[in-house]
């Protein structure tokens, strides 16, 4: 028997070919969809009439659901007056609005094509003009530095986690709902989400939380998220579940195979 | 370097000042020499042991920074996000411990991390023992210890899980209450003799911390020297195999062979441990942030080995009673006391009786010192699969959340789904294990009667082609040969039509019926072509006879 023919049957070959299969086909998802991703929107130039723009955008893209005048169509969508800019910059930013289907609810994804700063922006000042509401905030208002984490992370701990778990890892909430992970979302997405109150999220408004809490918030969530797990892996950071998971399965197995290695035969020779 | 004869001064000296005084030459003599028999998972039980050794020192290190106290103090150490929040010395300690002690952490995450596999090596051995029958007579004492040790050790568990008092085991400790307070007519009293007047109040962390560190650990350590006494005085049961009998053990002796394997097992387990702590986060307190019973978070779970009791309280319907229809003469919260208690009941004395109930239903008493192969007692085998899939539906719903955040399942329908497959999921189990155990008892006869296949093709002059088998090695035909049926009670009636004494009435009936259903030989070895399966015999009709070890075919 040659070398190759005896590696071929060997007992472990047939559990190499397998991960051998499966990581080819994991590498070739992965290629997929790296393909698959649209490319970034150029940035469109030239703004005259902020509103008007924002209007026809509005026609292009919302108005299916939302209605020609935003006034929203009843077992479709709400209506947008009096929403406000910073609920536009929310959902539009990121890639929840245009939804895709109306299922429990809209995810976070990859914005659409069109979308840029720009057009939230003219988006926005459209939805604004038509009843008011929460305005996109300014740089300073997000600022973590200018934050308190220790008192935002009270503030986190009262308020949010949970549904949105101790850092913000996120968690299931009714009907499919859920609420989403944070690590995605920037300063001015977190702030826009507690004044707006997007989705199965309540409002958060300033008499709530104050402007200045809401940047300690922030400065909580910024800081931990941004963390070097001192331990380790963090295991996705959702507790007890994974850890679970990884001392049966790579705790239990390796201590059943080193059992079974350490009582082994030789084979004998026949 | 001349040879060796006598023994040198520096060793014979000490040994002879020992073995005078202590007699200590007649028991080494005696117990070095003990054999042990040799197969993996005889090996599992002894992840828990030196889990437990691991605990034991990790926890002391512990101690010497950890402060068992509730008084309310402002953070002031290294860890910036919490700098300045009130928390409880507890807390604080614990976080000085993670982040202000040389090598702290790493000894917080080798305890916690050793606690799981406590666990999780109990359970395995439990299963083990379980399976293999080797609970039966004369084992029944060690196995009752055995369930005391995995109760211990889940209370164990919930103390531990409670003292850093961070958010996570303030959730662990609220739902505790929950269930105490629960309880009829003495709830309320057990609730403040518990935590020392309202929950959460300022005892509880310096209580639990006594029977954590103290008292619980005391009591497993006995009952684990128990364990053991009682295993080396009746000897570990073995596979069947060549040479071996029920008045025999077959293996390695104790020194040198076994206790270097048992040394070498000590340091596996302490290099996963190790490498777990090193590698892997565990219960990232200051992550949770402090306790403070206003907070809870998304995604609180408590250790896997409390997973169970989480998921049956998770998918209970809500019903509650209120005593003559008004919450004012009482309240009697089924859907807290229900899943609390019954699937820890129905699991802990199912354990501790299945000795006793099997002995009851096959009426063996006689010793066994064989390990039997699940395959051939397959009701045992069955019911083990039942209680495994009891706990594991309960044990995957208590991580409800995650599976429906992770993977887009709705809530709701996990719930609903946990309702039906806790009832259903079970039933199945048994069925399948139980036809799988017929099955591989079918491949195991196969075997024996005809051998195993060679790989061989072979083609006959008149254009037949035909497999080669060739006749088992005789290791493995002695395993296989190792099968007893399961006793029977002799429950057919005599001349006069009479039940004989014990199965007369309801229950003795029941347990004739039990009885039949329990023992007897399902498929009998020796003849690959099972009796009353025809279609199996006229394939091998041309073979010849069943036991024929030459080529067969």
């Amino acid at each position: 028997m040659t070398r190759i023919t005896a590696w071929r049957r060997h007992p472990l070959a047939r559990y190499a070919v397998l991960i051998f299969a499966l990581a080819l086909v994991g590498m070739a998802y992965t290629a997929f969809v790296q393909v698959g991703k649209p490319a970034d929107a150029a940035l469109a130039s030239g703004r005259v009439d902020d509103v008007a723009e924002g209007k026809a955008l509005f026609e292009l893209h919302c108005s299916s659901c939302h209605g020609l005048n935003a006034q929203g169509i009843s077992g479709k969508a709400p209506t947008l007056i009096g929403v406000g800019a910073a609920a536009v910059d929310f959902q539009v930013s990121t890639g929840r609005m245009p939804a895709a289907d109306s299922g429990a609810q809209a995810p976070r994804k990859p914005e659409h094509r069109w979308v840029n700063p720009d057009s939230i922006r003219k988006l926005g000042a459209y939805v604004q003009s038509l009843g008011g509401g929460p305005q996109v905030p300014g740089k300073e208002q997000v600022d973590a530095k200018l934050g308190d984490a220790g008192k935002g992370g009270e503030l986190f701990r009262a308020n949010c986690i949970q549904c949105h778990n101790w850092v913000g890892a996120g968690g299931a909430l009714t009907q499919g709902k859920y609420a989403p992970n944070l690590n995605q979302a920037s300063p001015t997405q977190i702030y826009e989400a507690m004044i707006t109150g997007p989705q199965a999220m309540p409002v958060f408004n300033d008499s709530t939380i104050t402007p200045e809490e809401k940047r300690s918030m922030i400065a909580y969530i910024t800081s931990v998220r941004e963390q070097t797990d001192p331990g380790g892996f963090g295991l996705g950071r959702i507790g007890p579940v994974t850890e679970g998971l990884v001392a049966w399965i790579a705790g239990l197995s390796a201590l059943a195979l080193a059992a079974i290695w350490i009582t082994a035969k030789k084979r004998q020779k026949s | 370097m001349s040879e060796l004869t006598t023994v040198p001064k520096a060793i014979g000296g000490p040994s002879n000042f020992l073995d005078e005084r202590l007699g200590a030459g007649n028991f080494l003599k005696r117990n070095l020499r003990k054999v042990f028999p040799d197969h993996w998972s005889f090996l599992l039980g002894e992840i828990a042991l030196y889990s437990f050794v691991i605990l034991l020192l990790t926890g002391t290190f512990l101690t010497f920074w950890f402060k068992p106290s509730m008084a309310e103090i402002a953070y002031d150490g290294s860890y910036a996000p919490l700098k300045g929040v009130m928390m409880s010395q507890a807390y604080a300690s614990s976080l000085e411990l993670s982040f202000d002690v040389r090598g702290g952490l790493l000894m917080r995450q080798m305890h916690h991390w050793a606690a799981l596999m406590f666990v999780a090596g109990m359970t395995v051995h439990a299963l083990r023992v379980f399976f293999t029958g080797a609970y039966r007579k004369p084992r029944e004492l060690n196995w009752l210890i055995g369930v005391g040790l995995l109760t211990l050790a889940l209370l164990e568990g919930l103390t531990g899980y409670s003292l850093p008092d961070d958010l996570l085991s303030g959730a662990g400790l609220r739902i505790t209450e929950g269930v105490a307070i629960s309880l009829p007519l003495v709830g309320t009293y057990v609730t403040f003799f518990l935590f020392g007047g309202e929950y959460p109040g300022e005892d509880v962390v310096s209580r639990f911390y006594s029977l954590h560190i103290l008292l619980i650990p005391g009591i497993i350590l006995a009952l684990v020297s128990a364990h053991m006494v009682l295993m080396w005085t009746q000897k570990h049961t073995q596979m069947p195999g060549k040479n071996r009998n029920n008045h025999n053990v077959v293996g390695a002796p104790f020194y040198p062979a076994f206790m270097a394997k048992a040394g070498a097992y000590f340091l596996f387990t302490f290099a996963v441990v190790a490498g777990l702590a090193t590698f892997a986060q565990i219960n990232p307190i200051w992550l949770f942030g402090p306790y403070t019973p206003a907070d809870v978070s998304a995604g609180s779970q408590p250790d896997f080995y409390m997973g169970f009791l989480e998921g049956a309280l998770r998918i209970m319907v809500p019903w509650e009673i209120n005593l003559f229809g008004t919450s004012h003469a009482g309240t009697l919260p089924l859907s807290v006391i229900i899943p609390a208690l019954v699937p820890m009941g129905i699991i802990m004395t199912g354990l501790a009786l299945y000795p006793f109930l099997e002995r009851w239903v096959t009426g063996d008493k006689r010793e066994h010192h064989f390990a039997e192969r699940p395959r051939n007692n397959p009701h045992r085998t069955a019911i083990g699969m039942t209680a495994i899939t009891f706990y594991g539906v309960l044990w995957l719903l208590g991580a409800n959340d995650e599976i429906s955040a992770n993977f887009h399942i709705s809530l709701n329908v996990t719930t609903y789904a946990g309702r039906v497959l806790i009832f259903l999921a079970p039933a199945l189990a048994y069925l399948i294990t139980y036809r799988i155990c017929l099955g591989l008892q079918r491949y195991d006869a196969g075997v024996v009667s005809h051998g195993v296949e060679s790989g061989v093709i072979k083609r006959l002059p008149h254009g037949e082609y035909i497999e080669l088998h060739t006749p088992p090695h005789e290791d493995i035909e002695a395993h296989v040969r190792g099968k007893e049926p399961v006793l029977m009670l002799p429950a057919a009636p005599d001349s006069a039509g009479i039940p004989p004494k014990g199965m007369r009435g309801p229950l003795g009936k029941l347990r004739a019926r039990m009885s039949k259903a329990y023992g007897g030989e399902k498929i009998p070895l020796g003849d690959g072509h099972a009796h009353g399966e025809g279609h199996e015999e006229e394939e091998h009709a041309a073979i010849g006879a069943g036991d024929d070890h030459s080529l067969t075919r």
